[in-house]
């Protein structure tokens, strides 16, 4: 299984290119908000700048905070969400430790599916999609959490 | 979001209200430059002075802005202090993309508010807020002070500020735009300061759906390649300072307040030297992958044991020409200190730096002496010039105040007006020639991106005043156009015609498409009809005799050509402001 990395943040430069080609590509959006990767300053832009995304937790705080089952845990870490079955509580931003879900306006939550679509429009290689291994299964899984959204 | 009327929102500091506006007009000026013009057409007084509270400050953006990369750039515009006419000054930063996201495609700013205020703006939020603490504090204090005041949309907005030289009126004050960019010339930073504006802040916060088309994520794509392939890697490599040692090699760098145009020590503040030794990173504006913001450093030990303080310097060729060149600075971290002086004081650190160095040489003639300037001033002294940098954009005494309104208000009351490097506003960083003189000098924005006159001079040949006249024509003209999308000017080898056709079907803005070249003409007109109305008088402008002295690698200026192209020049702009 696969997931998005954010290992070569120190050479970002605040392009937000990644956060727009997850709001084009997977959510049909034109928007540095309703995407997967969020790019911030760190306090001030001398100070370089952070990426919000889902780290992949397994278990996921936030599969575990939703109470309809629209997020349910992925495996290997992170979580495949099912629109039609999100009430827009809220409660899945609230419980992520790193504040990697964005609530729009209407309260539509959105999260890093770790397809690496984002990757390859960082000009600086800042992001990285990883093979990971938790116990024995690796397998990459991509397609189906794509279709999933 | 796409749309064929223009979303507006007016805020009164005088009342404390704001007023969302729906104004018709895309198809005929498209936004950015051309929506400024028509908001000026709308909201300014031609008639009275440029300080009039009811003067309007305006922020445009295009209709590109956040499609398509690079199209990343906000039209600021306003009567200025500098000439008292109609003005525009452009910056990047994360302005443009905060101006998109909090759905407007312009902010207008009338009135002035009763006490030192900010203004906080998103798509669901109007704030004007009174913060009398703030005022008097520097461009980096104010920036701290703000960030810790407005704690929601860091990272997705925009914090524009004025530092003293805004707060002082002074018409060489900028408004910096997110610490490393800046709307900097003609005085915006003094627009603020009367209207006891100190900060914009403008949040982000809105998301769109995209077109539904299918030609959208093509084109898309085809400009993404196109901005990050080869032909843009000029600018993120060794970026606009590239142009120093280019410009050096050819006898048309300006050096020593334009007593020179070539000198083997300038081979120390190359682009290529900033780079090697004083470059500690790269940042982009929003929505641009291509990242040219370079991003020096200066550090300064404070006491007689190891304790230094350090600051991140953003630098370009303008600010290397303005207090490296043209006072012969040639050391990169004396270059950066003065530009980090500047920056604090809000200072436009082009025309601060050509000024100083005025006051160098009026100095060395004895013009003026330490009474005026309170430190001495000589070429290649950094630590007077970081001195003369904080009183000029502080008012120190009645010398600053007045260098700060414009070199040749200085030079009106002290003399030396034949060495004042002074084309319309301070000259930029280009002794190219008699082309280049004139298209700063009559130009719309006495800017070096009025057009490519420079590059005019660099590659022809004969004097045919005709042929230039023409060519500073057609080329404002692209230009314009671009810059009322609002592309980066860096892009405009990328956004051709053909590409800026492309790119507005494929986001449903087919009848702009359709009538480029005249949508095109219509914002030029538009805009010199502003101009005119406020009092300009091409025929008037007059080029100070040490332009007259230059010698290029073509050889010495031609009065006689140069006097032709300024006097064909004026007419065509008077043609292009008359006609309908």
């Amino acid at each position: 299984m696969k997931i998005l990395t954010t290992p070569r943040m120190e050479r970002c430069i605040g392009c937000h290119s990644c956060s727009f080609a997850c709001a084009r590509l997977i959510h049909k959006n034109l928007s540095w908000d309703t995407a997967g990767i969020r790019i911030g300053s760190s306090g001030g832009l001398s100070t370089g700048f952070v990426a919000r995304t889902c780290v992949a937790c397994d278990p996921a705080p936030c599969a575990e905070a939703c109470p309809t089952g629209a997020y349910s845990q992925r495996k290997d870490g992170g979580v495949i969400v099912r629109k039609n079955l999100c009430i827009r509580c809220g409660k899945c931003a609230k419980a992520c430790p790193v504040d990697a879900i964005y609530l729009d306006q209407t309260g539509d939550p959105f999260v890093c599916i770790h397809c690496g679509r984002c990757v390859p429009f960082c000009p600086h290689d800042c992001l990285e999609l990883r093979e990971i291994v938790r116990g024995r299964s690796a397998k990459s899984n991509v397609r189906e959490e794509r279709g999933a959204i | 979001m796409i749309r064929d009327n223009f979303r507006i929102l007016q805020v009164n500091l005088a009342t404390g209200r704001g007023n969302v506006v729906t104004l018709e007009g895309r198809d005929s000026v498209v936004g950015g430059s051309g929506l400024a013009a028509l908001l000026f057409s709308k909201y300014g007084l031609p008639d009275k002075p440029w300080d009039d509270p009811d003067q309007p400050l305006i922020f445009a953006i295009g209709p590109l802005t956040g499609y398509f990369p690079l199209m990343s750039k906000t039209v600021c515009a306003f009567k200025s202090p500098y000439h008292d006419q109609y003005a525009e000054s452009h910056a990047g930063g994360r302005s443009a993309l905060a101006l998109r996201f909090a759905d407007l495609d312009a902010l207008v700013i009338t009135g002035k508010a009763a006490k030192p205020s900010c203004i906080a703006v998103a798509s669901q939020n109007l704030v004007i807020k009174e913060l009398p603490f703030v005022w008097g504090k520097d461009v980096f204090e104010s920036g701290r002070m703000l960030r810790g005041l407005v704690k929601r949309g860091s990272g997705h907005r925009t914090i524009m500020r004025i530092g003293p030289a805004g707060e002082n009126g002074f018409a060489m004050a900028a408004i910096n735009a997110d610490t490393y960019r800046h709307f900097g010339r003609l005085g915006g930073g003094a627009v603020m300061g009367r209207k006891n504006l100190k900060a914009i802040l403008i949040e982000g916060d809105a998301s769109f759906s995209l077109p539904d088309s299918k030609e959208y994520p093509k084109v898309f794509q085809e400009t993404y390649t196109k901005v990050t392939g080869k032909d843009m890697m000029k600018y993120h490599d060794i970026g606009t300072p590239i142009n120093m040692a280019v410009l050096n090699e050819t006898k048309m760098l300006p050096i020593r307040n334009l007593q020179r145009t070539t000198d083997p020590a300038m081979s120390n503040i190359s682009g290529e030297k900033f780079a090697d030794d004083v470059l500690l990173r790269n940042a982009a504006c929003a929505g641009c992958p291509v990242g040219c913001i370079h991003i020096g450093f200066v550090r300064e030990r404070y006491t007689k044991e190891h304790r230094y303080i350090y600051r991140q310097v953003s630098y370009d060729h303008e600010p290397i020409f303005a207090v490296g060149a043209m006072l012969s600075v040639t050391n990169p971290f004396h270059v950066l200190a003065i530009i980090d002086i500047s920056e604090k004081v809000g200072l436009d650190v082009m025309s601060a730096g050509v000024a100083l160095a005025w006051a160098t040489e009026a100095t060395e003639k004895g013009i003026i002496s330490e009474k005026e300037t309170i430190v001495p001033l000589s070429f290649g002294d950094t630590e007077g010039y970081k001195q003369a940098m904080d009183h000029l954009g502080r008012g120190t005494n009645e010398f600053y105040t007045l260098l700060a309104q414009g070199t040749l208000r200085a030079a009106e009351h002290y003399g030396g007006k034949e060495y004042a490097c002074v084309l319309g506003q301070e000259m930029a960083g280009y002794a190219t020639g008699e082309v280049y003189f004139t298209s700063q000098a009559l130009g719309f924005r006495h800017s070096h991106l009025d057009s490519g006159g420079y590059s005019f001079d660099q590659k022809e040949k004969g004097k045919d005043v005709p042929k230039a006249v023409d060519f500073l024509v057609k080329d404002e003209q692209g230009r314009a156009l671009l810059t009322s999308m609002v592309a980066c000017l860096f892009a405009r080898g990328v956004y051709t015609d053909e590409m800026l056709i492309a790119c507005l079907k494929a986001v449903g803005y087919g009848s702009i498409a359709d009538n480029l070249g005249a949508v095109g003409r219509n914002i030029q007109q538009l805009r010199w009809k502003m101009r005119l109305a406020t009092g300009y008088v091409p025929e008037n402008v007059a080029m100070p005799k040490r332009f007259y002295e230059v010698t290029t690698a073509k050889g010495p200026v031609d009065p006689a050509y140069l006097a032709g192209l300024t006097a064909e020049y004026a007419k065509a702009i008077r043609k292009l402001g008359s006609d309908s």
